[in-house]
């Protein structure tokens, strides 16, 4: 734990719902749990409630620290806290973990719901949809009539987004950094090689790896390599990595093309690590149907692809921000949004943010980044 | 407030759409916002000047008038406004057709290059004029379509732009009634009021 401005020591908390939630797929869920954080105090009048939606990978653990020797601090702990762009002393910050998840709401790591085993596969496929419902309910529960605004980032900004078509009179500002309206072909096909680096690995066995001893972790840290290198700019690694070797004074004999071969070059070995980390900690069903959730994301489809009539049901007011470098979810898949908005008439602010990082520049403390959305979050002020 | 803005304010209908190209840190739409009652958007590019603008409550975006503005409807705004932003745009005459497309009514306002502290300064000492509303030299400048009053009338007439109203600044406000009668030696800055003209 470092920082004075970090919000300190945090809790989750679990929130069970009993009410059965109908899917977009069809099937519907009797009862679920979520996993949830909150930042912050909630005034007398509900009315300053910030609801942070995570991204593929991400928790509800956005901020703070569980231990006071933790390593590392939530996942977006560079814009959270007090006195910071979403400052806690101002804003009752939510942030859940969503179904289908595997950081404590139901998913496939959880018992079905006869507890006779987990769901692993068969866990019904989620739509951004459906989660925005799930926060709905979970803004019942804990007495928030209208957000004062709904924040997220990439897959966090597609649930922004449906939040504010969806249930238009419950959020006042809409956020939605580095996202998109829809997936192109180039972010499916990303996503279908990292599927398909899991289905790969025999210990995945058609996703019924729980309980036998086994888990496909390889296949799942070569899902996160690929999706890793979708995530930095070509300049980011340039400047990070470079050509540097991993270990200058080694021979470099006849390579063997063995998969124990030491990496040679120092973003090998950084991918490696990545992939190896990410392996630990996540589950790969939830890989699967968090890049099914992007793939079919369509943020307009309930109106024919039309993202103008879509956004003339809003009434919220938008902020959309994009990174000059994310080729993952570029400046111009954010153009849309602004363009879609402007011929709605909706009030939108938009900036592109000159960044080196790429995709991943969302989750970090760039100046002109946090200072904007500090700016912004002004007006959200009650 | 820049005189040129407090000026157009009058000429702005209440509760109507307004676009500014070029807004700057969003001075005059807050003023608009909160006197004429508008909804208002701002297009600007400087980093610096958008966070401000946005600090005020403004929905600014981020766009570069070099780049076109065909993601605006025709006929969007109620007004279109262009405050000293004309002279430093590659092409002045397609971004004012863009505005007359974008806007029902349309508002300009340039620094006068006809000035004459500024042929008087190139006529004696034979070199582009650097002063107080000019304070470039001429390769640092980010103005480089200066004009005069009289070549932004002759645009206006070649491309059937119909002139509603005009208005002058001069240096001192003692000169202001010069600068109205003979704007194009004595005005600092002009004030177009301008529309598409439809012929009958």
């Amino acid at each position: 734990m470092e920082s004075e401005a970090s919000i300190g020591l945090v809790n989750s908390q679990t929130a069970s719902f009993d009410e059965p939630l109908k899917l977009a797929c069809g099937d519907t869920l009797n009862r679920y749990e979520l996993i949830y954080e909150t930042y912050g105090a909630l005034n007398p009048g509900a009315d300053n409630a910030i609801l942070i939606c995570h991204a593929l990978s991400g928790s509800h653990h956005a901020a703070g620290y569980y231990q006071p020797d933790d390593k590392k601090p939530g996942w977006w702990d560079a814009c959270i806290g007090p006195g910071k762009a979403i400052d806690t002393d101002q804003f009752f910050v939510v942030s859940l973990n969503n179904i289908g998840g595997c950081h404590g709401s139901t998913g496939p790591t959880s018992l079905r719901e006869d507890r006779s085993q987990v769901w692993g596969p068969s866990f019904p496929q989620p739509a951004v949809e459906d989660w925005v419902d799930t926060q709905a309910r979970l803004a019942d529960r804990l007495g928030v009539a209208c957000w004062a605004a709904v924040i997220g980032g990439s897959l966090g900004g597609m649930q922004a987004l449906t939040w504010s078509i969806r249930y238009p009179d419950r959020l006042r500002h809409c956020v939605a950094i580095a996202a998109a309206m829809k997936l192109s072909a180039q972010n499916i096909a990303f996503n279908e090689v990292a599927r398909r680096a899991i289905y790969s690995d025999p210990a995945y066995a058609d996703g019924y790896y729980l309980g036998s001893g086994e888990s496909p972790d390889k296949g799942l840290a070569l899902a996160r390599m690929v999706g890793h290198i979708t995530y930095l700019s070509d300049d980011a690694m340039a400047s990070k990595f470079g050509r540097e070797l991993q270990n200058p004074d080694a021979v470099r004999g006849a390579s063997s093309n063995s998969p124990r071969e030491p990496a040679e070059f120092q973003v090998e070995s950084y991918l490696r690590y990545q992939g190896s980390q990410f392996a630990k900690s996540f589950d790969a069903n939830t890989y699967m149907l968090m890049t099914r959730v992007l793939d079919r994301y369509d943020f307009a489809a309930d109106f024919g692809g039309d993202a103008i009539a879509a956004f003339k049901r809003a009434k919220a007011e938008f902020l959309i921000v994009s990174f000059s470098t994310d080729w993952r979810f570029s400046p111009a898949r954010s153009r849309e949004i602004v363009d879609a908005l402007l011929a709605a008439e909706r009030p939108v602010s938009y900036a592109e943010i000159a960044a080196k990082e790429g995709h991943d520049a969302f989750l970090l403390p760039i100046p002109r980044y946090v200072d904007l959305l500090k700016a912004y979050l002004r007006r959200v002020t009650v | 407030m820049r005189q040129d803005l407090t000026r157009i304010l009058r000429w702005m209908p209440e509760n109507s759409r307004v676009l500014d190209l070029g807004c700057g840190d969003g001075e005059f739409l807050e003023l608009l916002r909160d006197q004429k009652n508008a909804r208002v958007t701002g297009i600007e590019i400087d980093a610096q000047a958008i966070s401000q603008a946005i600090r005020r409550g403004l929905s600014i975006v981020e766009q570069d008038l070099d780049a076109g503005l065909d993601n605006f409807a025709d006929g969007s705004f109620d007004m279109v406004v262009m405050a000293h932003a004309l002279q430093a745009v590659h092409f002045p005459d397609n971004v004012l057709e863009e505005m007359l497309r974008i806007g029902r009514e349309c508002v300009v306002t340039f620094p006068n290059f006809g000035h004459w502290r500024s042929r008087l300064h190139l006529a004696t000492r034979g070199r582009m004029p650097v002063s107080r509303f000019m304070p470039y030299t001429w390769y640092d400048t980010p103005n480089i379509h200066f004009c005069t009053v009289r070549d932004f009338e002759t645009l206006c007439s070649h491309r059937g732009i119909q002139i509603l109203h005009r208005d002058m600044i001069a240096s001192e406000t003692r000169s202001t009634v010069l600068a109205r009668r003979w704007p194009n030696l004595f005005a600092t800055t002009a004030i177009y009021h301008i529309s598409r003209h439809i012929s009958q």
